[in-house]
């Protein structure tokens, strides 16, 4: 049975499907609590807030240097196109999110739970079967109508990630160009072998505009669904062979 | 393995652009584009139904819908309906300006395939996705749509 708590001012969803899993919910929502209290630049007391406000570097907790050094690397691998810094402040927000569904995951399969989706604001992982037995399912959404799913795949052991244009503004921007609005392109879907670097390049890639899908095909492993302004679809060599049809 | 050939390609062709992008300060020049299939009609292959169109018998035929504005350049697409159904919507219009993007796109796009998005079951269990609406879309398929119930 699938539980959805708000944390992270996103509503985060877990289903665990394996017996006597049930009080993993609250471990992991627990766990999610916890990355908000950190990393949260809406709160003043997390420590990125404190770091934003002068805190010495000295004083950085070590999971925090780890996470902006993860920052630092994604923005390397993504030719500058990942970049938390947004005037003058460090907002790692765009790779914590992926990162944190990807611990999750992990905590759970430590627990020897193999049958599992998380999902957090369109991030997900998922893990071995749903509770028909069968691979999970994923509705792409159509960036044009909120009600609407316009390609399903079929996964087991990936990671999805959508990047686009939210309800609460862009948050995405072209570092290069940061007055440029991203219009082109809608909404690009990544799908990879873990939700963590699915997120972090799908961020990157949608940061690049309309080369962005060209960017997932280059990464091995990596497939990439990329709807643009006009209603088409571009998508990569290998994307196919997750498509579900029912 | 061709993947990864075509990878170092356009991770050349990133470097080389960005390096391009950040030292260039002229006004974006239009270019032409042979990316054919933005411009013209995109025709889905198999019959398909729209479900922004509940239930509602239309006329067949072919309908043109409005010419909207979509901040960015035009959209107008065209809607064909078959024994009652959606099967295709076409793009008339879309906007096509950033020269930047065609260059990159050209080296890209042998790899790379299109199709019309269109919806399908909503019976998933997750959902991934972005959230904002295009209105210009919306409204130029609703307005074909709206012919196509009056036939």
């Amino acid at each position: 049975m699938k539980q959805t708590e708000l944390i992270m001012g996103m509503p985060i969803t877990i289903e665990i499907i394996d017996r006597q899993a049930s009080k993993y919910y609250k471990y992991l929502f627990d766990y999610f609590r916890k990355v908000d209290c950190r990393y949260s630049t809406y709160k003043k007391d997390s420590e990125i807030s404190q770091i934003n406000n002068g805190l010495p570097k000295s004083k950085w907790s070590s999971e925090m240097k780890t996470v902006l050094g993860l920052c630092k690397q994604t923005r390397i691998e993504t030719f500058g196109y990942f970049n938390i810094v947004n005037n003058g402040k460090l907002d790692p927000s765009g790779l914590v999110k992926g990162w944190a569904v990807a611990n999750a995951a992990k905590m759970l399969s430590a627990k020897k739970i193999s049958n599992f989706y998380i999902e957090a604001g369109g991030d997900i992982q998922v893990k071995g079967k749903n509770i028909d037995n069968k691979p999970w399912t994923v509705g792409i959404r159509n960036p044009f109508n909120f009600d609407e799913i316009i390609k399903t795949i079929a996964v087991s052991s990936e990671g999805v990630a959508t990047s686009g244009t939210y309800i609460r503004g862009q948050h995405i921007y072209n570092p290069f160009y940061p007055e440029t609005a991203l219009e082109r392109v809608k909404s690009l879907t990544v799908i990879g072998p873990n939700i963590y670097d699915a997120d972090r390049y799908a961020t990157a890639a949608f940061a690049m505009g309309e080369q962005g899908i060209g960017f997932i095909e280059s990464i091995p492993n990596f497939e990439g669904y990329m709807v643009t302004a006009d209603g088409i679809a571009t998508y990569t060599s290998g994307f196919e062979r997750y498509v579900y049809n029912d | 393995m061709k993947k990864y050939f075509v990878g170092i390609a356009i991770g050349v062709i990133f470097l080389a652009y960005s390096t391009v992008l950040r030292h260039q300060h002229s006004e974006p020049v239009l270019i032409p584009t042979s990316l054919s299939q933005n411009n013209s009609a995109v025709k889905t292959t198999a019959p398909s139904t729209v479900s922004t169109a509940p239930s509602t018998q239309y006329k067949d035929g072919t309908y043109k819908g409005s010419i909207e504005n979509a901040y960015y350049g035009n959209v107008q697409v065209s809607a064909v309906v078959q024994n009652g159904k959606i099967t295709a919507v076409n793009f008339l219009q879309s906007p096509n300006e950033n020269p930047n993007s065609i260059y990159v796109n050209q080296t890209a796009m042998p790899y790379l395939k299109q199709e019309a998005i269109r919806a399908q079951s909503p019976n998933v269990s997750i959902v991934t996705g972005a959230t904002l609406t295009s209105q210009a879309f919306i409204q130029s398929l609703a307005n074909a749509l709206n012919q196509a119930k009056q036939g």
